[in-house]
């Protein structure tokens, strides 16, 4: 039981300690808004260059002080986008992610200032406003993406009820056992409205069922309307029936919480990759026709 | 009677089997009883395939039989063919009933036996000790008669049996090997421990099978059962494959029948089949009426022994588990040893010797090993009262060290548990962190670092050697065995430990002449879980130290109890009342198992007395505390709701185990995606499987509790570890080292589930390879599919060894799974630093 005495080990400590000490923040309050205050800075001082300092022959992205946001904003994209490897690689490194993701959001924020001044608002149909407008929707999914981090994760947790994804699959899986054999003394016709609710795929609907959590064709809900019967064996069916129909409101709720908090990266991504390459051609193009 | 045996040999394990081919070797006569119809039945009864470990690897194999890490099957092929090959004379369905010498009473050696009945009253049985030669009456009625007896029968015990009329019938059985084996039967399981609840869904399991399962509970709980157990059990019920019976006993068994008593009156129900699962007695009361002596009443004490194996009973030699050696290597050295010193042969040194020998190379002095072992035993007062076989076994797991003058020993908030035992020179401890030229001298012959060893916490004063000083370095695992085999070093620990806990509660200059009357007048006293140690308007006057464990506070607020503050080990209370006089201001009950030191309050306010600086402090921290309670109870008024939060979230990760956590991983779940970049980066820190579950656990306002280690103060995990692998790490870490044998004790003794059994997967191509190709399963845990494909291209298979939370140990930036959450809900803490007021109604948005 080595009761090691080393530097390291006194730094570890002191570092667990201030971990232990620390704020319980999320990642918008991260250090007292610090990436906040850095991005209106940041803002700010390219907002007094424009205003102060004199472009000729005019404000474009062609005068030194464009080429420096440009730069500046280039810079800032690639960094920008290199989230998605950060996030993947965990060591080495004593970074936290919560504060890389802090930056991302803000100083992706702090583009569209810097990336509008770089235009010197001259826009038209050229690769180079494809690369401002493919920007703007980057950083249009990405406020998506914050509001719905800030907004969303409290509800996925109440549809939990402490449940994990796959015991929510086992408790369907168990109440479809139940219903079988409980189905066993149905007639024919009610029989084929539980067989019809029991083969209907867990995961029907595709992407707008997903995302909006309704499921018009759901056999399960379509079959507590058909029942017809009155006997004891149909009254335990429906009971069943209806356990069903809550386990599947839980398995679908989970579904679309999640697809909500997905489905923006399906868009942000493919988008970032084509604003690099629009970026590329836009910088070659600019390089090209010195 | 036939012939007398030189020796027999009861039990085939590693250690019984050992001794028997070494006893073949020698042409000694021997025989081996074996109670099943094969050799060494622990390890027959492991799962098919499973592979055994071969550790400690720093020690040699002494033994005519090979032994060496790999699968069960190869390793019990070896032993038959090499016991059959030595000409080993075995007796198989051989049990072993009763042994008693059958020569003339050996004068004044008389055993006591005392059994302790459930409501506390003990009594004492006398056995006349005989000389040898022994006869060991075997279950089948037949005498074996030998001039030495060795035991080697382990600790597993024997099954409890069926004691209802018609429970030795031949359809009742105490094991089930293959759930498969059985079709079209009514099978009924007694018991609903984990044995009962695996057994009977394993019948269950296949309905082509067709077998009618029912299963026994005499009440309605199931409280020797894991959770996870117990609801895929209720699962099954529901769906009809299986009937759980609560409320039911056994009355009789005939063929074909059962009959139950249950709460509606008698029941009779088919039954071809009965599986006792009812757990099993351990081998002592056996092995005390053979006139074996143990060394304490504790119920984990190993057998007195002489440095030759021999109990005190002269003859009868114990080795193996049962003498306190579980691991296999072990077992069979000593089997090969005491054949040896049966044999005459007394000059033979211990297999361990060049490990024992190692552990005092370092040291100035040049002394033998038995030199050094006898210093160390005669020097340091709590290791007096050992004999030489257990000094030895004690330095295994122990350490001895110089250090010279000025030198640190310990450093203060360093973790460790372990004791330390001054065996020649002085240390000086630092008592003021503030000024570390005050200090406190302890001499030779004491003891250090008790306090971290009983509570489980960081170290709470730095200490140095004062002069040229050899100290021993006694593991938890040591310090805990050696309280147990000698009552007196027991005593002197907790005397010591009591002392300085009040030096070191109150400070300000007191010396041990002042606090000698109240460490007189002190009692320890156990207390359970949620037990109450002050109840609020009581007027009692005691006051309290907490020695292990911690304790909460809580005062009746209109209706409901309101948490006010959690109090680690090492903390008092219980003052407030002394000094004032009034009633008590709070309840105070445990969180945890505790330990409290109990002091009477005319005592401690003489002592306030006598000590002005003493008593300033204490009216310091009393007005501190009082300002904490009435800063709850004001807002009580203005904002309940916030309190009510606190109060019950505090409640809910108590009851969650918290209490006993040093560092536990939390999940504010309004903040929470769901990405399960957590999982994913404890994987990817760690060999490719992560250690822990974000979407298990409970949760409480949005506040979840996952599956992943606590690194609780005193750990279930290090409880039963047979190589002793589970160590608490320099940085408060509780890890499993490379040692660990896979025999999964740890995962079944973790209250908390967090300790998973699996093999280290293959490694996986690199992120760049992933992202850029697609090679390979991705960042994270990979699925098992592929980790058992990319296993098998590998040739040697890997054990499946006990893996958890490190806490990222030697990974820089420290905990991976708060370092690769996006949004910060991830978080670790402590409970002391946590279950505070603005902690827990922090706004984290």
């Amino acid at each position: 039981m080595a009761t090691k005495v080393s530097g390291t080990s006194n730094t570890r400590f002191k570092q667990d300690e201030r971990r232990r000490d620390s704020d319980h923040v999320s990642f918008l309050k991260h250090r007292r808004f610090r990436w906040l205050w850095i991005a209106l800075v940041l803002s700010g001082i390219s907002i007094a260059g424009f205003v102060l300092i004199d472009q000729e022959p005019r404000p474009n992205g062609g005068t030194w002080y464009g080429y420096t946001l440009g730069t500046i904003g280039l810079g800032l994209i690639i960094w920008l986008s290199l989230l998605g490897v950060r996030k993947r690689r965990i060591n080495p490194g004593a970074w936290s992610l919560k504060a890389w993701t802090s930056a991302h959001v803000y100083l992706g924020l702090s583009l569209i200032v810097i990336g509008t001044l770089h235009t010197g608002f001259q826009i038209g149909w050229n690769v180079h406003t494809l690369a401002y407008v493919l920007m703007l929707l980057v950083i249009a999914t990405g406020i998506y993406g914050v509001i719905v981090y800030a907004t969303l994760p409290a509800s996925l947790s109440a549809n939990r009820k402490e449940m994990t994804r796959a015991q929510m699959l086992d408790a369907l899986t168990a109440i479809d056992r139940q219903l079988e054999s409980a189905a066993q003394p149905l007639g024919r016709a009610d029989a084929d409205w539980v067989i019809a609710a029991l083969e209907q795929d867990t995961f029907h609907g595709g992407a707008l069922g997903r995302l909006t959590g309704r499921y018009p064709r759901c056999a399960t809900a379509r079959a507590l309307k058909g029942m017809a019967g009155s006997s004891g064996a149909v009254d335990r069916v429906i009971a069943l029936l209806e356990k069903r129909r809550d386990q599947l409101t839980q398995i679908r709720g989970a579904l679309r919480i999640r697809a909500l908090l997905e489905i923006w990266l399906f868009i942000h991504i493919p988008l970032t990759i084509a604003l690099i390459a629009a970026l590329t051609a836009h910088v070659i193009s600019v390089f090209y026709y010195w | 009677m036939a012939e007398i045996f030189a020796v027999a040999i009861v039990g085939s394990g590693p250690a019984g089997l050992s001794a028997a081919a070494r006893a073949a070797a020698l042409g000694v006569s021997h025989v081996l009883l074996e109670k099943t119809d094969h050799l060494s039945d622990t390890i027959y009864k492991y799962q098919k395939g499973k592979h055994v470990m071969a550790t400690p690897s720093n020690l040699v194999l002494r033994s005519d039989v090979d032994f060496d890490a790999g699968k069960r099957e190869t390793i019990l092929g070896i032993w038959d063919e090499q016991i059959a090959g030595h000409k080993v004379n075995v007796k198989y369905h051989a049990e072993a009933k009763a042994i008693r010498g059958t020569g003339d009473p050996i004068p004044g050696s008389i055993q006591q036996i005392v059994t302790r009945a459930r409501d506390g009253t003990k009594s004492v049985k006398e056995i006349q000790r005989c000389a040898p030669p022994y006869a060991i009456e075997l279950t089948s009625g037949e005498t074996i008669m030998a001039e030495n007896v060795i035991l080697a029968i382990g600790t597993q015990g024997n099954p409890n049996r069926m004691r209802c009329p018609g429970g030795d019938l031949p359809h009742v059985q105490y094991q089930l090997d293959d759930p498969a084996e059985y079709v079209d039967e009514h099978i009924v399981i007694v018991g609903t421990g984990d044995a009962g609840i695996e057994n009977a869904r394993g019948l269950a399991e296949d309905p082509a099978q067709r077998n009618t399962v029912s299963i026994l509970n005499r009440g309605t709980e199931f409280p020797t059962a894991k959770d996870a157990n117990v609801k895929a059990l209720l699962a099954d019920h529901e769906a009809g494959k299986l009937i759980v019976r609560t409320e039911s006993e056994t009355k009789s068994v005939e063929p074909g029948f059962i009959t139950l008593t249950t709460r509606d009156g008698e029941l009779r129900i088919p039954c071809d089949r009965i599986i006792a699962r009812i757990g099993s007695a351990p081998p002592r009361l056996f092995v005390e009426e053979c006139g074996i002596e143990f060394s304490s009443e504790d119920r984990t004490a190993f057998p007195k022994l002489s440095p030759v194996f021999e109990s005190t009973a002269p003859g009868i030699f114990v080795i193996g588990a049962l003498a306190g050696y579980p691991l296999i290597k072990h077992c069979m050295n000593q089997g090969h040893d005491v054949i040896e010193f049966i044999n005459g042969n007394t000059e033979l040194k211990p297999a361990d010797e060049p490990i024992i020998a190692a552990k005092f190379a370092d040291l100035p002095g040049n002394r033998s090993t038995d030199e050094w072992l006898e210093f160390l035993r005669t020097r340091v007062s709590i290791l007096n009262g050992m004999n030489p076989l257990q000094m030895r076994e004690f330095m295994l797991d122990s350490t001895a060290r110089y250090f010279a003058p000025g030198e640190v020993i310990f450093e203060r908030n360093a973790p460790g548990s372990s004791l330390f035992g001054i065996a020649s020179g002085s240390v000086a401890v630092e008592v003021n962190p503030a000024d570390p030229s005050i200090t406190i001298p302890i001499e030779a012959g004491s003891i250090f670092g008790e306090v971290g060893l009983i509570s489980g916490r960081r170290r709470g004063a730095t200490i140095r050697a004062a002069e040229d000083t050899i100290v021993v370095e006694i593991s938890r695992l040591a310090a805990l065995k050696l309280q147990s085999q000698v009552p007196a070093a027991k005593k002197a620990i907790e005397r010591i430990s009591i002392e300085r806990q009040l030096l070191q509660m109150f400070g300000s200059g007191l010396k041990s002449e002042d606090v000698a009357p109240l460490v007189e007048a002190a009692q320890v006293q156990e207390k359970r879980a949620g037990e109450i140690v002050v109840t609020e308007g009581a007027d009692d006057k005691d006051i309290f130290i907490i020695r292990r464990g911690s304790m909460i506070v809580e005062k009746q607020v209109g209706d409901r109890p309101v948490f006010l503050s959690y109090l680690p080990a090492g903390s008092y209370f219980g003052e407030m009342a002394v000094i004032d006089g009034s009633a008590r201001t709070a309840t105070v009950k445990a969180a945890i198992k505790s330990e409290v030191i109990r002091l009477p309050g005319e005592g401690f306010l003489e002592l306030l007395e006598r000590n002005p600086a003493l008593r300033e402090r204490a009216l310091k921290d009393m007005a501190g505390r009082r300002a904490t309670n009435a800063f709850i109870e004001s807002r009580k008024g203005e904002f309940s709701g916030a309190v009510d939060l606190y109060s019950q979230t505090a409640q809910f990760l108590v009851d969650n185990g918290i209490g006993e956590a040093t560092d536990v991983l939390l999940i504010d779940e309004k903040l929470c995606i769901g990405c399960d970049n957590c999982e994913k980066a404890c994987a990817d820190s760690h060999d490719g499987l992560t250690r822990l579950d974000r979407e298990a656990g409970k949760t409480y306002a949005h506040l979840h509790v996952p599956t992943s280690c606590r690194h609780c103060e005193h750990p279930h995990c290090m409880a039963d570890c047979p190589p002793n692998a589970i160590k608490r790490g320099p940085d408060g870490e509780v890890f499993i080292d490379e040692t660990c044998i896979g025999c999964g004790n740890c995962q079944r003794n973790c209250p908390y589930g967090v300790i998973r059994m699996d093999a280290k997967p293959p490694k996986k191509p690199s992120l760049l390879q992933w992202m850029l190709f697609g090679s390979g399963p991705g960042p994270g845990e990979a699925s098992y599919s592929w980790r058992k494909k990319a296993a098998e291209k590998e040739d040697a298979p890997k054990a499946k060894l006990a893996i958890k939370c490190d806490m990222c140990s030697g990974i820089e930036g420290g905990p991976a799974c708060v370092r690769a959450c996006p949004t910060g809900a991830a978080i670790r803490v402590s409970p002391d630093k946590f279950l505070t007021f603005t902690k827990l109604t922090e706004d984290v948005e």
